[in-house]
């Protein structure tokens, strides 16, 4: 891989993460008085004066830009005016709650999504196909709040068999899991039967069968490499839907994780909080993408040279 | 010879992929050829192929969403807001301890759940054509300058772009919401920025090529203005595309929307959208569960009928565009 391809992609990434905090600094100041903001209404003058001072909000825009750039690397966010902490101690407390979840999530919804896409383009057009990608669109279709609710309607509010609230034992995982992968593995499932069907397409492919080389070898060795190359561009993608639906599935199961904090901190306007959040998702998002557009370009020789002459 | 039944062999599957459309379109010409045009059979099959039954459900219950929300003040039974206290936590007709008085039952205030599932409707949908529209100018737009200015514009409008899709919008959404507050003006325009990015990339990619085609050169050529250039010849050439990005984003915008006011920090009351019942009704899943279900199967009916019809459209329209 060349030298140029990995620095333009740091480049680009870093790029991204500028861009995000100046769009926060924008409507910061945007919205407003953000000592005020920061601190909530029930604040002492004193304190919002020295808010001020610190985050430098008396001197001109361009130096509080500069300010505020080097506060955000050096972590100082200020406090969550709901509890006083710092914001970072307050989110960095929920984020292995929020990891587990996902982790768990992302695992399942691999098992469940690849195969189905596999299956569904070794059958293209038949009535095997058909059946599962009605099921996935359909998986598509019902909105992960409604999946939840529904589930605890039917297991926590009928059946009794399982808690809707909390996070403490493997009973607790079982329904916001399913919540969450349901969606996932719909999306999986269709990308995988596209990117399968592209490659089984290919000249390629074609010479292969009619060089005598078994089916299932023909699909082992042949079409699933190349459309597992397609399949890693998802995973960008695949990490924001699972952030997504975790901040909604979070909020029905009562889960002590991230994605609540950060929607009680909307609703509450605690702007702390919220940075601290926002910064933190971009933050893994960029070094996802980053990961993913390195590791394609590794995978796949063609797209670094393309890429890399690119304007 | 080309059902699914009869080609049984892998290989010839796969080899014959590509062969099958065409072996089936000769097939079919023979057909026609031998026999009558008007055979009443064959036009029904025809007629089945354009049209597969499943879309025109999809099509015709997504008419019937449009009549209810347009009519909204019409046909609702009751005002969306009227409050019976009498009337509390009412279940259904079909139900025990229910009456036609309330079809769909009532709320916790003695509100009726149909009056209130009709307003939402109207809502919902409301916000999600105007975001999907807002999205498809603006993008549409963007992507024009950028194409036309190339440049610094174009760098602008990528760098935009690129921002927009390293973080879920959603996230984006929460933290607008979050420092500027919410009100229903900057709650549609937050919908209507849902989405901008693909718009913006399709026309940019599209009109770079268009530019390059006989047209486009023949057009400018003659002296026409570049605006007259973009709209009255590029834009109806791509238009196909960006229809069928309409018809993906819509449902997107419906969740979005609903999501948001689910979890409390979309629409709020007294105003009422499909998500906003839901995240309400949620609080009283254990005694009143119809409060949740008719607008969740609402929301799940009106996305899967989009999904199903954007489908059907982008296979008309333009099937290059495939997933």
């Amino acid at each position: 891989m060349s030298f140029r391809f990995i620095v333009r992609k740091i480049f680009r990434a870093l790029l991204t993460i500028w861009i995000i905090v100046t769009f926060i600094f924008i409507v910061l100041r945007i919205s407003g008085d953000s000592a005020l903001l920061i601190y909530g209404p029930d604040v002492s003058a004193k304190a919002l004066a020295t808010l001020r001072k610190v985050w430098g909000l008396d001197k001109p825009i361009w130096q509080q830009y500069l300010i505020y750039v080097s506060s955000v690397f050096h972590g100082n966010f200020g406090n969550s005016y709901l509890d006083g902490r710092s914001a970072i101690r307050v989110v960095a407390e929920r984020i292995p709650k929020t990891l587990s979840l996902m982790w768990v999530t992302a695992v399942i919804t691999l098992l469940i999504g690849i195969p189905a896409g596999i299956f569904s383009a070794l059958h293209h057009n038949t009535r095997r196909d058909r059946i599962t990608m009605t099921l996935a669109v359909m998986g598509l279709s019902i909105p992960n709040f409604f999946l939840g609710v529904l589930l605890i309607l039917l297991f926590s509010v009928s059946l009794r068999l399982l808690p809707s609230a909390g996070s403490e034992t493997w009973k607790h995982y079982i329904m916001p899991v399913i919540t969450m992968s349901t969606a996932e593995a719909a999306v999986l499932a269709r990308f995988t039967r596209s990117a399968m069907l592209e490659v089984l397409n290919q000249p390629y492919i074609r010479t292969a069968i009619s060089r005598g080389v078994p089916w299932k070898i023909v699909v082992r060795e042949h079409a699933l490499p190349n459309a597992a190359i397609s399949i890693v561009t998802m995973v960008g993608f695949f990490i924001g839907s699972l952030i997504v639906g975790g901040v909604i599935t979070e909020n029905v199961f009562a889960w002590p994780g991230v994605g609540r904090l950060l929607v009680s901190s909307v609703a509450n306007r605690d702007l702390a909080v919220v940075q601290v959040i926002v910064l933190l998702i971009s933050l893994s998002m960029v070094t996802a993408n980053l990961i993913v557009d390195l590791a394609y370009g590794w995978l796949d020789p063609r797209v670094r040279d393309l890429r890399s002459e690119e304007p | 010879m080309v059902g699914p039944k009869g080609s049984g062999s892998p290989v010839r599957r796969a080899i014959g992929y590509t062969m099958t459309n065409k072996l089936k379109v000769e097939s079919t010409l023979t057909l026609s050829a031998e026999r009558p045009q008007n055979d009443f059979r064959t036009r029904i099959r025809r007629f089945f192929e354009r049209y597969p039954p499943l879309s025109m459900i999809a099509a015709l219950w997504l008419v019937f969403m449009i009549f209810v929300a347009v009519f909204a003040p019409l046909i609702s039974p009751y005002d969306f807001t009227a409050i019976d206290l009498r009337a509390r936590l009412q279940a259904p007709a079909f139900m025990a301890g229910g009456n036609w008085n309330h079809p769909f039952g009532t709320d916790d205030l003695g509100r009726d759940v149909l009056s209130r599932l009709i307003f939402s409707i109207r809502m919902s949908l409301l916000i999600a054509f105007l975001g999907t529209i807002i999205g498809a100018i603006l993008g549409t737009s963007l992507g024009f300058l950028a194409a036309h200015f190339r440049g610094w514009i174009d760098d602008i409008v990528m760098a935009g772009i690129d921002f927009q899709a390293s973080l879920p919008f959603f996230i984006i959404a929460l933290a607008f919401l979050a420092f500027l507050g919410n009100n229903l003006v900057l709650f549609i325009g937050l919908m209507g920025i849902y989405g901008w990015e693909r718009y913006a990339r399709l026309t940019r990619g599209l009109t770079l090529a268009a530019m390059t085609h006989g047209y486009a050169v023949a057009v400018n050529t003659l002296g026409a203005t570049p605006i007259r250039i973009y709209l009255r010849h590029i834009l109806p050439n791509i238009s196909s595309a960006l229809i069928v990005n309409m018809t993906l984003n819509f449902p997107g915008t419906i969740i979005l929307e609903s999501s948001l006011s689910f979890l409390g920090i979309g629409i709020q009351p007294p105003l009422t959208s499909l998500g906003n019942m839901l995240g309400f009704g949620r609080d009283y899943l254990t005694t009143a569960w119809w409060i949740t279900v008719s607008p969740g199967i609402t929301i799940f009916l009106a996305t899967l009928a989009m999904s199903i019809l954007g489908d059907w459209v982008r296979d008309r329209l333009d099937p290059t565009l495939g997933l």
